[in-house]
């Protein structure tokens, strides 16, 4: 039944082709591309998260801030607006696959890092402010958010490399030529993580 | 009988023996997960001492401190102590680490792992995705701050593993009414997920395999052509899921997402 170039096979040798076939194409199969599509997808929604998270703690540390440190006005001011820009920033429908609209989010989630950076250095000089229970309490929220931003990031950039890999080679650029021809390949980060980590300050 | 243009049993194998094995190879090789972590430490236990600090009474009263939470809460607690962080932040060595050992039940992600870096003077806390809201990170920043790190300074390393899990375990069980759902959520959680789509797709498979075998008779009924095979399984991932665990302490697939705080000393 199961013929091989022209040669018949044995029942035992056509068993073998047939579970190595089943192997090789299980992973590789019809439902690749959309399973990874939402898993790029999922992962970027965690991205956000995380974006949003950071944002809702600085208004927080803002007031913190101020009650030491009225007169740091210039680099508070800084930190409220980039944080607005941040957060108003257009996040359309096809932000994953549309260049411009990805690296506008991310330049103004960079310059919300940059903002914060500054901002912790200015509180280096305030030892009432860095022993302050509240502050502290916020510090280490902080630190935590931008871990989780760091890992999913990484996570989201894992899932990207996958989904793009999937449509790039074969089988799967088959399968979205059949089947998929909406697929497009989804952005990636490209600022580097270090400029978007906010400086770690030690006391 | 045999007809001019087949060949007989022997050296069709014969014939087809490099082509498959190559076969063979490759696909094994395609299961292999690429690797470019740190290397884990194994799960031996729920106190995971390389770093040997702790003495074997300590690591056996601490497992069993482990344990009991486990029961009574489902939440995985592991302590591990590392000779050396091999480069990495703890904080990435961490949430790795986590993931690889899947601490916590898949659904509930409620895993802890109270990690102890002596030769880079690190500690930190990492806490899966599901027990984030419970032990935030100001928690266990205090918790490092308070139980832990004042007796490392001293130089105790017990004493201060001992106090951070009791203070972790007082944190996880605090709340009566949270440590009830989470322990009922348990068992439902033990439930495996059945994959019935591709046990049906094996299962016609296997008996199409079969039946072919008891019919063959050597009779040509195929027009030469091989039969494409449009697979509709759902991806790989049934084959890589691991077998439980046969009476040791594993990990119940839970996963970690950055979660906890670090201290030096």
């Amino acid at each position: 039944m199961l013929a091989f170039a022209g040669v018949r096979l044995g029942g035992a040798a056509r068993a073998v082709c047939l579970v190595l076939a089943g192997l090789t194409l299980a992973g590789c199969g019809i439902n690749t591309i959309p399973t990874l599509d939402e898993q790029a997808k999922a992962a970027w929604s965690e991205v956000l998260n995380q974006f949003q998270r950071r944002a809702d703690l600085i208004p927080n540390l803002v007031e913190t801030v101020k009650g030491f440190a009225e007169q740091e006005s210039k680099v508070l001011t800084e930190v409220v607006e980039a944080r607005s820009k941040a957060t108003q920033v257009q996040i359309p429908p096809d932000i994953l696959t549309n260049k411009e609209a990805f690296e506008n989010f991310q330049n103004a989630q960079s310059n919300l890092s940059g903002a914060l950076g500054r901002l912790l250095v200015v509180v280096e000089r305030y030892p009432d402010l860095k022993s302050n229970q509240n502050f502290l309490a916020l510090q280490s929220q902080l630190e935590g958010t931008e871990n989780r931003i760091a890992i999913a990031r990484r996570d989201y950039i894992v899932a990207v490399k996958d989904y793009n890999t999937e449509l790039r080679t074969i089988p799967g650029r088959w399968w979205r030529a059949l089947l998929y021809p909406d697929a497009e390949p989804m952005q990636n980060f490209s600022v580097s993580e270090e400029t978007t980590k906010v400086p770690e300050v030690k006391f | 009988m045999a007809s001019m243009a087949s060949c007989n049993m022997a050296s069709c194998n014969r014939a087809l023996r490099i082509p498959l094995l190559a076969l063979v190879v490759a696909s094994g090789l395609a299961l292999l997960p690429a690797s470019a972590e740190p290397t884990f430490p194994a799960l031996t236990g729920r106190v995971v001492d390389d770093a040997g600090l702790l003495s074997p009474e300590d690591r056996q009263a601490l497992s069993a401190e482990l344990e009991a939470l486990e029961a009574k809460s489902s939440d995985q607690l592991v302590v591990v102590t590392l000779p050396s962080l091999q480069d990495y932040a703890i904080e990435d060595f961490g949430y790795q680490l986590g993931r690889h050992w899947g601490l916590g039940t898949a659904k509930l992600d409620n895993g802890v792992l109270l990690i102890v870096a002596p030769n880079e003077r690190k500690v930190r806390i990492e806490v899966g995705y599901g027990l984030e809201p419970i032990l935030t990170d100001a928690l266990t920043r205090i918790i490092i701050e308070n139980a832990i790190l004042p007796r490392f300074r001293e130089g105790n390393f017990p004493g201060g593993i001992k106090d951070g899990v009791r203070d972790i375990a007082l944190a996880l069980t605090g709340d009566a009414a949270e440590l009830e759902a989470r322990a009922r959520a348990r068992h439902d959680a033990d439930e495996p997920a059945i994959d019935w789509f591709t046990i049906i797709f094996w299962t016609i498979i296997i008996l199409w395999v079969a039946y072919s075998l008891y019919s063959s008779t050597g009779t040509v009924s195929s027009s030469g052509r091989s039969r494409g095979r449009s697979s509709a399984s759902s991806g790989g991932s049934s084959w890589s899921s691991g077998g439980g665990s046969s009476g040791g302490f594993s990990g119940g697939g839970g996963s970690f997402g950055g979660g906890g705080s670090s201290g030096s000393w």
